[in-house]
């Protein structure tokens, strides 16, 4: 089964990120008002392992899955969507502490109350598809 | 056992995520979570209404597998690999949401206060989470991307934008943390 792999990856990305607790409304808080060094600490440690790993993947010039060489697409240029964007998502992450993953982990949790928290996404996401065109980016 | 049934150190839990954007990498893939939710409103048809959606939402079945795993994944970790011990939050937080009317974790991973089914049946407590939803959606999607897109994949590859993308994300987290939470939790 060609999926199973990214299932299986997403297992184990649901299951760090709920006992690394950064599913959890208090950490956000917490992170917010500079009271933790816990999730500063895990996106420290993420960014860390990702910029020698990416780096390691284009000097070896390590082959993929497929055997194709390793190619890391590159964000577009702009600027006000990243910052608007952003700001908004910020805004919507520190009110309701989860950003699009924690989301769909904490369903898993029996969370009943996040469903509205996807529903909202969800909306938003489309409604963001209806306006774009007339946004600056 | 309590490394693996109480909260999982920082270090640990960072470099396992980062492996996660390693894996997905090698993969042949681009590891970002908020690109699901236009993936879902493809799949419902909202294509009909704006081009954004027309795409072939097939291509990104790797992706829902993703998600399909991460729920799973939430599950097995709160069902059993969990005793109640996590969350230990800096004590001046918690004296800090006492004022909110927020209650402390006591081990629990969300608050009561706005997540319990008893608020969200209350109009407020419903609007809360629809609003950060709706925050979170458009957000991400202008930005084109989130924590797991840009915090991590895009800025792990040195992109500039990624970087703008994060300063957003904290202009708009303090904002919320620091001036409108404390607006909307006040407690008479």
């Amino acid at each position: 089964m060609k999926l199973a792999r990214f299932f299986l990856t997403g297992i184990f990305f649901g299951i760090v990120l709920t006992k690394a607790e950064a599913v959890s409304w208090y950490r956000i808080y917490e992170m917010f008002h500079f009271q933790s060094f816990h999730m500063f600490g895990i996106i420290g440690t993420a960014l860390f392992t990702g910029v020698i790993g990416l780096q390691l993947f284009k000097r070896k010039k390590v082959k993929d899955y497929h055997g194709t060489p390793i190619h890391v697409v590159e964000k577009e240029k702009g600027f006000w969507r990243y910052l608007l964007g952003g700001s908004l998502f910020g805004l919507g992450w520190a009110l309701v502490g989860s950003c699009p993953g924690p989301i769909f982990i904490l369903l898993g949790t029996g969370t009943y109350a996040i469903a509205v928290v996807l529903i909202g996404a969800l909306l938003g996401t489309y409604i963001y598809g209806l306006v774009k065109d007339k946004l600056p980016h | 056992m309590e490394f693996i049934f109480g909260t999982w150190h920082w270090s640990i839990s960072g470099f396992l995520i980062g492996i996660t954007m390693l894996v997905l990498t090698y993969f042949g893939k681009t590891f970002g979570m908020s690109s699901n939710l236009r993936t879902l409103c493809s799949m419902a048809g909202a294509g009909k209404f704006s081009d954004f959606f027309k795409f072939d939402w097939r291509e990104q079945k790797w992706s829902l597998a993703v998600v399909a795993g991460a729920i799973v994944g939430g599950f097995l970790a709160y069902q059993f690999l969990s005793n109640g011990s996590g969350v230990q939050i800096n004590p001046d937080t918690i004296a800090q949401l006492e004022v909110l009317g927020i209650e402390a974790p006591n081990g629990k991973l969300l608050p009561d206060a706005i997540f319990s089914i008893e608020t969200l049946q209350t109009p407020k407590g419903f609007a809360i989470l629809l609003i950060g939803g709706l925050l979170i959606g458009f957000g991400t999607r202008y930005a084109g991307g989130c924590t797991s897109g840009h915090a991590i994949s895009g800025l792990s590859n040195l992109q500039l934008p990624s970087l703008v993308a994060v300063i957003g994300f904290f202009i708009g987290g303090l904002l919320m943390a620091h001036f409108l939470l404390p607006i909307l939790f006040k407690t008479t």
